[in-house]
């Protein structure tokens, strides 16, 4: 299982990426390979306040429905419109292409109770 | 025993085998629960008597043997009898849900045929497998908008079917959704003024209208009132009770309907007293994620052969539960099996043929009927195969003495609009004969008689 | 032919003006309205008759239904349905009757739903029914409304939680949706059985219904069914019966002397109305005394003939009345009255079988199904191994771990040895389940041989798993690629671009 060490984890199996304010929000390898084949992702409108560790769409796989939380809250400013298309991207790259919203307004405080590499790699392993 | 194959000693070995001395001990419950009365059930009838009491029953159901111009919702069309021999067959009658893709190929396939015929009929860009009726199609189909757009408020005009109405009300009461009515105009169509008035608001999640509307008017939206929705942002729901008008009127996509929603009664499927009939929900792409129900799908199998299989079906009540986009599981495969082979048979030409005659003979019966003093038309905008007769006196009244003719005039819209207590809605299809519209104004003229004006 | 190779779409065969004569040609459609309102294009095929019958002939060879073998889907009761019933169903009187036709111009028709219903109000323990809703899903709908309507009459607006077990049927979260109630999941406990305490512990002033199957979808008899009622009536709650598995109590016991409040029939499963490949369903709602005003509208009402000859079945000396007039209904659940031709077939399975027919068929359904769960336990887990009702639940989660081979896979090879397979995957705690019930119309020698091929394919799994894993080869299609099916849809056939 993949698991890039610079990424920030949530016990929801997101990952983020911190840049400037803005954070990627995508899920990790090993939500995507328990939810099997992604056929639909339901992700937030663009402009979208959204709060920690609230709902903000769905995951759908052939035969399993999941709610996808974000790990961190702001304004969604952009979602990546190319999972509508070719949602299979989502299990064959999670931490690229197959990214899911980026948000605004994000303080670095906010990743503090988040997981690190070392520590979501422990709750998996569970 | 009736329909069980066990004799006494296949029920002693089996039982021996459980583990177990009676079949009593196998159903052991706690006192607590037990049974306390003796069933009240008629005793056991062999076939041939079961067979004879139900016949009798059937035999005083003389409103069959009259000569009819019901309509309102359930309508008489002629039915092949191709349609029974294929849709009767023990493989499409018996099997269940097609959940086993590899052994339901034949079905499927048909559910795809059906999916296609919906949308090449109305103009939208995908259809489900089916809804219970029309009535509960238009509550579905609502229900689809407010998921879309997050509103609590349905728009509805008054010339939808007052049945579709009340059930819209039921299920909107159990969501907390409020339903306005957007009132007639004076030719028997929807108000199209009113209509623009009420979706300025922009509070609606949709506005249903019906076409061929309930007093058989050719209803729908104006294109200023279509642009009024898309402004407004609230979704128009077309709903269709008559389906054989889909063959001959403009197709609800094209007066601006992002859902349409309906009854597919009339192609094939018997009236029944009511049902089973087959409703059915078709929609713009945008909506595929919020349609209710089974959808087919076009795939391919581990052997690269086109096959058709049960999809989408992360929106369903098994998977998604109380997220789920409605609760419908069974749905009435078998009617919209029977529309599907209804449809195949006709064909384009004899589609055609059939909404034209029923445009002829409503068109002969309207002549017939509004040239008898005491009788008119109540509206003057155009219809499809049914029409109000005002008969200027209570309409139950004139009604029941037609009945003592062996005529049934039609439907009295007093139940349903008290100001119309005075009115019927008649009905003509291919099956109405001259001599039945000659045997109908020989009555009226002895029955309305005299003309009192109101 | 070869049954292999693919039937062509109805819209790729047929050439326009193929027409059946089934009615005169009509004159242009322009002749009745103008142009503005009429479509432009029909793009839909004309066939011949017998390009048509041959078309769906195949399609019926391409399908599987009980007249070609077992169907041991569970929660499903696919048993026989006689014939008799559908002939009954098409007589003219039945099947060409207007719902529109006056009352007394309707007396059979009336007089099939007067007599199934008060049959299901005895049968079950309930006050009364309403043969309103259209499927099982439908009726519990109509029972959560009608259950929101009575609180809210009682200004007990604050009941919106409805408590449902997690061996329940999807439709029953769902239905509770429907009604903007939210939903309490209530776990089981080790013997799959409702875990009481912890139920007594969701229950207070804000439940509203408590919906339950029982016997379960595990196929158990919730023997502590009365301490749950108990608790609910006393917090003010109501008891939703999920009638889906009436088959195994009819007759014998009865969700009214349990306790319950509400609850709804299938009588396509009971009562063996054709599934049809899923529907029409029929789904009549049956309530307590206290809830009978709120049943959804029209109900059939009865009243004594002046001049009945007192020699007649009870029935005969009534006339019949539809009865819309109800302030306190929750008002229709759909367009016309009832899917009408399948109470039809219902009256005549009771007519068929009677009070004591009825109790036997589901004594010999629990037989049944007890009578594979014993015959296959010692080569596939059986997680509640007791004495179970009309169905019973295996896993196949040891032999997964084993061998690879999953529940689906046992599923697939089961096609290829011409049984439908069971219900698979649910309930939803049971890891790689299979549900079973065979329905009280199968022979002994059928579930002989069924068991005979259940221990033949768990064989195989252990020696060769991979020729499960690639089951099922004798069907017209292998496989299907539903990851394909769901992520490009293609839910329909598209006429060629006219570029």
């Amino acid at each position: 299982m993949s698991l890039p060490q610079d990424l920030h984890y949530s016990n929801e199996h997101e990952w983020v990426k911190l840049d400037g304010d803005v954070a990627t929000v995508g899920i990790t390898d090993y939500a995507q390979h328990s939810l099997g084949d992604i056929v639909y992702v339901e992700l937030p409108k663009v402009g979208k306040t959204v709060v920690q560790a609230g709902n903000v769409g769905v995951i759908e796989s052939v035969k399993a429905v999941s709610d996808l939380f974000t790990p961190v809250g702001g304004e969604i400013v952009e979602i990546n419109g190319a999972l509508d298309a070719d949602p299979s991207v989502l299990n064959r790259e999670p931490y690229t292409d197959g990214w899911l919203f980026k948000v605004k307004g994000v303080d670095a405080a906010q990743l503090s109770s988040l997981l690190d590499a070392a520590a979501y790699e422990k709750l998996t392993a569970e | 025993m009736t329909y069980i194959p066990h004799t006494e000693r296949d029920i002693a070995q089996m039982l021996e085998k459980i583990g177990v001395g009676s079949l009593d001990d196998l159903m052991q419950v706690p006192d607590a629960v037990k049974i306390r009365a003796e069933l009240d059930i008629v005793p056991a009838l062999p076939e041939y008597q079961l067979a004879r009491r139900l016949s009798r029953m059937a035999a005083k159901n003389t409103a069959v043997d009259a000569i009819s111009f019901l309509g309102a919702g359930a309508y008489r069309h002629y039915v092949p009898p191709a349609i029974g021999a294929l849709a009767m067959r023990g493989e499409f009658l018996t099997a269940y849900t097609p959940y086993q893709a590899e052994v339901s190929q034949g079905y499927l396939q048909a559910i795809y045929e059906w999916q296609t015929y919906i949308c090449l009929l109305t103009g939208m860009d995908i259809a489900n497998a089916s809804v219970y009726d029309g009535a509960t199609a238009l509550a579905e189909g609502a229900i689809m908008a407010i998921n879309a757009n997050g509103r609590k408020k349905i728009l509805v005009s008054r010339a939808v079917d007052p049945n579709y109405r009340a059930v819209l009300k039921t299920y909107c009461d159990g969501l907390d959704i409020t339903i306005d009515e957007v009132p007639l105009a004076a030719d028997g169509s929807t108000d199209q003024a009113k209509l623009r008035d009420a979706l300025a608001g922009k509070e609606y999640a949709a506005i249903a209208i019906q076409s061929p509307n309930f007093f058989g008017v050719v209803d729908g939206l104006e294109p200023g009132s279509a642009e009024a929705a898309r402004a407004s942002g609230t979704v128009p729901i077309a709903v269709v009770s008559e389906a054989i008008s889909l063959a001959a009127l403009a197709t609800p996509a094209s007066w601006g309907a992002q859902i349409v929603v309906g009854e597919a009664q009339s192609f094939g499927v018997a009236q029944a007293y009511g049902g089973p009939y087959v409703g059915f929900i078709a929609s713009t792409t945008e909506h595929m994620r919020r349609i209710p129900g089974r959808l087919v799908g076009k795939s391919v199998d581990n052997r690269d052969q086109i096959a058709y299989v049960l999809t989408l079906q992360a929106r369903e009540q098994h998977i998604r539960r109380e997220r789920a986009t409605s609760n419908i599981c069974t749905n009435q495969a078998h009617c919209a099996l029977i529309a599907t082979i209804y449809l195949a048979l006709l064909g384009k030409t004899g589609l055609r043929d059939v909404a034209g005659l029923n445009l002829e003979r409503s068109r002969e019966l309207a002549t017939a009927v509004s040239s008898i003093p005491g009788c008119d038309l109540r509206f003057e905008a155009p219809v499809f195969n049914e029409f109000v007769v005002n008969v200027h006196q209570p309409a139950e009244t004139v009604l029941a003495k037609l009945r003592e003719r062996n005529i049934l005039g039609g439907v009295a819209l007093g139940r349903f609009y008290p100001e119309f207590a005075d009115s019927i809605l008649m009905t003509a299809t291919e099956l109405t004969t001259t001599s039945d519209i000659t045997a109908l104004a020989a009555a009226l003229k002895e029955v309305v008689n005299v003309p009192a004006r109101v | 032919m070869s049954l292999h190779a693919s039937e062509a779409l109805i819209f790729e065969i047929g050439e326009e003006g193929r027409a059946n004569a089934y009615v005169e040609t009509a004159k242009p459609l322009g002749t009745f309205l103008p142009k503005a309102l009429l479509r432009d294009d029909l793009p839909l095929p004309d066939n011949t008759e017998l390009d048509v019958v041959r078309h769906f002939t195949r399609l019926s060879q391409r399908t599987f239904g009980i007249d070609l073998g077992f169907y041991p889907l569970g929660s499903c009761t696919m048993k026989y349905n006689p014939r008799v019933n559908d002939q009954m169903a098409n007589l003219p009187g039945f099947r060409d009757l207007h719902p529109y036709a006056p009352d007394e111009l309707a007396q059979g028709a009336l007089q099939v739903m007067y007599e199934l219903e008060r049959s299901l109000a005895s049968l079950f323990g309930m006050a009364a029914f309403s043969l309103n809703p259209s499927a099982g899903a439908h009726a519990e709908l109509a029972a959560l409304l009608i259950a929101k309507k009575y609180f809210k009459d009682n200004g007990q607006v604050v009941r919106d939680k409805v408590i449902v077990p997690d061996t329940a049927h999807g439709t029953n979260p769902a239905s509770a949706a429907m009604c903007g109630f939210k939903v309490i999941s209530i776990p089981s406990d080790a013997r799959g059985r409702v875990d009481v305490e912890l139920l007594k512990k969701a229950v207070g002033p804000d439940t509203a219904v408590c919906m339950m199957t029982n016997p379960n979808t595990l196929g158990l008899f919730e023997d502590h069914v009365h301490e749950i009622t108990a608790a609910v009536h006393a917090a003010g709650g109501l008891m939703y019966y999920d009638g889906a598995n009436g088959n195994a109590i009819m007759g014998n016991v009865r969700p009214g002397d349990m306790g319950f409040d509400l609850m709804h029939l299938n009588t396509h499963k009971t009562f063996t109305i054709p599934h049809g490949g899923g529907g029409a369903g029929h789904g009549p709602v049956g309530v307590a005394a206290h809830l009978v005003d709120y049943l959804p509208t029209p109900v059939v009402r009865a009243v004594p003939k002046p001049d009945a000859d007192p020699k007649l079945a009870p029935s005969d000396q009534l006339t019949f009345s539809l009865d819309f007039d109800r302030p306190k209904s929750i008002g229709p659940m759909r367009s016309f009255w009832s899917n009408f031709a399948h109470a039809v077939r219902a009256l005549a399975y009771i007519y068929a079988n009677g009070a004591e027919g009825l109790k036997k068929v589901s004594q010999l359904a629990v037989l049944n199904a007890n009578y594979i769960r014993v015959g296959i336990r010692d080569v596939i887990e059986t997680p509640y191994d007791e004495i179970c009702r009309h169905e019973f639940v295996a896993s196949a989660q040891e032999l997964k771990k084993a061998t690879g081979v999953r529940a689906l896979d046992i599923a697939k090879a089961l096609l290829d040895k011409g049984y439908m397979a069971p219900t698979i995957y649910f309930p939803l705690i049971v890891p790689e389940c299979l549900m079973i019930e065979p329905t009280e119309t199968e022979s002994k020698e059928t579930l002989d041989t069924f068991i005979a091929a259940l221990r033949e394919i768990i064989a195989t799994a252990k020696s060769d798993p991979q020729a499960i894993m690639d089951a099922p080869v004798n069907t017209v299609v292998g496989r299907v690629d539903e990851t394909r099916a769901a992520r490009q849809p293609d839910l329909r056939w598209h006429p060629p671009s006219t570029n």
